[in-house]
């Protein structure tokens, strides 16, 4: 078990004729999951990394019968390319684009709301079930399948938290990146069920940072709704207010979403705090323990 | 992107939201030649930075106050005079204050009442919002604190806008009398499709005044937008001022760095916003003081990496730099072969300490170490934080 992807799951790329949307195919495929074709208007009967392509999505899932779609259509574009998978009645659809502007996406979340499908990102390296399935630009080795479900707004810090993870020998029911951006398809509180309903997921490692209230959000709901054990980070104790922290949506504005408030929260919802970056997997193994000892007692 | 008061006045004008005439000046003279342009008994002189609290701020050394009002073309030139060329330091500004390169001469209005609105992208509600408050003129962040019921919240569809009745509901909430209904409904309306249209992320009208004659005017306006939108909004774009930006942020954003100077002493390097954050944490953790945020994003060459590392040296407070990567697309040989060529044509004055994990990364420690140069190299986290601020200690 696991939870969004798995061996099964049939995946096209949107934006595959692009050079990065082919790098990642082919990264996807490299890893085992079932590429099984792309998208890009226009270019429809060509073959990208041996994968057929397709003028739109609608012909895409008759012919392949994909219930899955990577998107790495550029920012002006990528708001349609979601509509466009969703009205397909494409199940997961994970946005990997950077840059797309906030209001196209405050018009794209309501329609995704109201559908079937659910919406991974955008600006996010994407879903990850070990050893069966990934969808994104991950680095696929220093993954290991195993029981820890893993959550964060960041790329590079999930590699790192994933990283320590294998290294102590935990490994990974699945992986998520929610996105970087202020409005995104999936929060935390959205991935923590599926995660607490997932019986192959005993622990949660979660990574958030400065900007917004998700954090605060999901101390909340891990204190009503998850029995399992759960660690977090948050990165951006030391950035300055106002100030636009590389992502979209890390920023303290008029003293709201400071890495303080979010800290405060999380420790209130006896979550494990890991202080320093380099502590995300022992952390989550004193979560597990602290559990273990309690059970014991 | 930020924009001065007097541009977000003129954007708001075109897109028919009431605001005062007014107009820009550069000098003294020019003041006083708006001052008896606009015709009014009364003028207000404001300074044009990109920081609020300008009406309680200070100029260094004369104390002259960021916002002040003229009863006169010599007035206005006394006033102007006192604010260009000076420092002016408010709550937003921190101590060192930013330089005042232009006023805005603006006419005044009878005030029966100030209030407030906001309108921005509410993340938990996932749509733009239309925020109000009858505490206006004051700062909202204390009284969303204090008093968070006075803030009025309305949601709005980006294509559909604000609703009539949802325009109504909120001049009944904030008191306006019914003769002013129909002017605020307006007002409201323009206010948010105004904020759609041209992708704003911020669009703040504090004070927003009702008038002596019951008609509602943006008495200051200031108006953030989404830099992920500008290349949908040229005429935005080219309101760019950046005399008001820091310089190492500009360079670094024309090489597609994402750059925010601190105050520290430990310049950072690293891939990715989130480690890029977490590092200079790290930093701080260990004893340090990060010097900026850099992230160098997911596939960065040669030149940016050169690039990123000048920027970094051009801050005269580095005493040591950390470059943190976590190889993931990008490989460390990758970035060891940039740190090498980097270190090469930049020639570094300060000691760097680097910390490589991820794809190819044995090869990539192998040409750091046969490289010759004096880079230091960590093993983990912690250790590079640990020697990178005993480098900046011993440096200083």
């Amino acid at each position: 078990m696991s939870i969004l992807v798995d061996r099964d799951t049939r995946v096209i790329c949107q934006g595959i004729t692009g050079k990065v949307g082919e790098f990642h195919t082919r990264g996807c495929l490299d890893y085992g999951t079932r590429m099984v074709g792309g998208v890009t208007p226009g270019k429809g009967g060509e073959t990208v990394a041996g994968l057929p392509v397709f003028n739109t999505v609608a012909e895409a899932r008759d012919a392949t019968g994909a219930n899955a779609t990577m998107i790495f259509v550029p920012p002006a574009f990528a708001a349609d390319a979601i509509l466009e998978a969703v009205g397909a009645g494409i199940e997961l659809v994970v946005a990997i684009t950077e840059g797309i502007p906030v209001i196209d996406m405050a018009r794209v979340l309501p329609v995704v709301r109201d559908s079937g499908s659910r919406l991974i990102g955008p600006n996010c390296p994407g879903v990850i079930t070990p050893a069966e399935c990934k969808i994104g630009i991950m680095p696929g080795y220093i993954h290991a399948p195993g029981h820890v479900g893993v959550m964060s707004r960041s790329g590079t810090l999930t590699y790192e938290a994933v990283w320590q993870l294998t290294q102590l020998g935990r490994g990974q029911s699945s992986c998520v990146g929610l996105g970087g951006d202020p409005l995104v398809g999936s929060s935390f509180i959205d991935i923590l069920a599926l995660f607490e309903a997932d019986p192959d997921t005993h622990a949660i490692l979660m990574m958030g940072e400065i900007g917004g209230s998700a954090e605060e959000e999901a101390a909340d709901y891990v204190r009503r709704h998850v029995t399992k054990p759960v660690a977090a980070f948050i990165a951006g104790r030391t950035a300055p207010p106002g100030k636009r922290m590389g992502h979209a949506g890390a920023i303290i504005s008029g003293g709201k979403g400071t890495a303080a408030a979010k800290l405060t929260a999380l420790a209130d919802a006896g979550i494990e705090i890991a202080e320093s970056p380099a502590d995300m997997g022992a952390a989550l193994v004193r979560a597990i323990e602290r559990r273990a000892s309690a059970r014991g007692r | 992107m930020k924009i001065h008061e007097y541009q977000a006045k003129d954007l708001l004008r075109a897109a028919g939201v009431p605001v005062l005439a007014g107009r820009v000046a550069r000098t003294a003279d020019e003041a006083a030649a708006a001052f008896t342009a606009l015709g009014t008994p009364l003028c207000a002189v404001k300074a044009q930075i990109h920081a609020g609290g300008r009406g309680k701020g200070q100029v260094k050394g004369s104390g002259q106050r960021g916002v002040e009002l003229a009863r006169s073309a010599d007035d206005a030139r006394r006033i102007a005079a006192a604010l260009l060329g000076g420092t002016l330091v408010t709550i937003q500004t921190g101590p060192a204050g930013q330089l005042v390169r232009q006023v805005f001469v603006e006419s005044g209005c009878a005030i029966q009442r100030e209030l407030y609105c906001a309108v921005l992208v509410d993340r938990r509600v996932g749509s733009p919002v239309l925020i109000a408050s009858t505490a206006g003129g004051v700062n909202i962040e204390e009284v969303a604190e204090r008093t968070p019921d006075l803030i009025l919240s309305e949601p709005f569809d980006p294509d559909r806008g604000l609703a009539g009745w949802q325009a109504r509901l909120l001049a009944s909430k904030l008191d306006l009398p019914t003769a002013s209904w129909r002017h605020a409904e307006s007002f409201f309306r323009r206010l948010c499709s105004a904020f759609v249209d041209l992708d704003a992320s911020l669009l703040e009208i504090n004070p927003l005044v009702l008038t002596g004659e019951g008609t509602l005017v943006a008495l200051d306006a200031k108006m953030t937008f989404d830099d992920n939108a500008l290349f949908r909004h040229k005429e935005i774009a080219s309101l760019r001022d950046e005399a008001e930006e820091e310089p190492a942020e500009i360079r670094a954003a024309t090489a597609g760095l994402s750059y925010v100077k601190l105050d520290g002493t430990i310049g950072c390097l690293v891939n990715g916003a989130g480690l890029a954050m977490s590092t200079m944490d790290l930093v701080k953790l260990h004893g340090g003081e990060p010097a900026n945020f850099l992230d160098v994003g997911g596939g960065a060459d040669v030149g940016q990496v050169t690039e990123a590392f000048r920027i970094i040296l051009s801050d005269p407070n580095v005493k040591a730099i950390l470059v943190n990567i976590f190889g993931g697309i990008m490989r460390c040989t990758t970035i060891a072969t940039a740190l090498v060529e980097a270190s090469k044509t930049v020639g570094f004055t300060v000691p760097l300490v680097v910390r490589l994990e991820g794809t190819e990364v044995a090869e990539g420690k192998r040409i750091l170490a046969e490289s010759g140069t004096t880079i230091i190299t960590a093993d983990g986290l912690t250790d590079a934080a640990k020697k990178v601020v005993a480098a900046a200690r011993s440096a200083v």
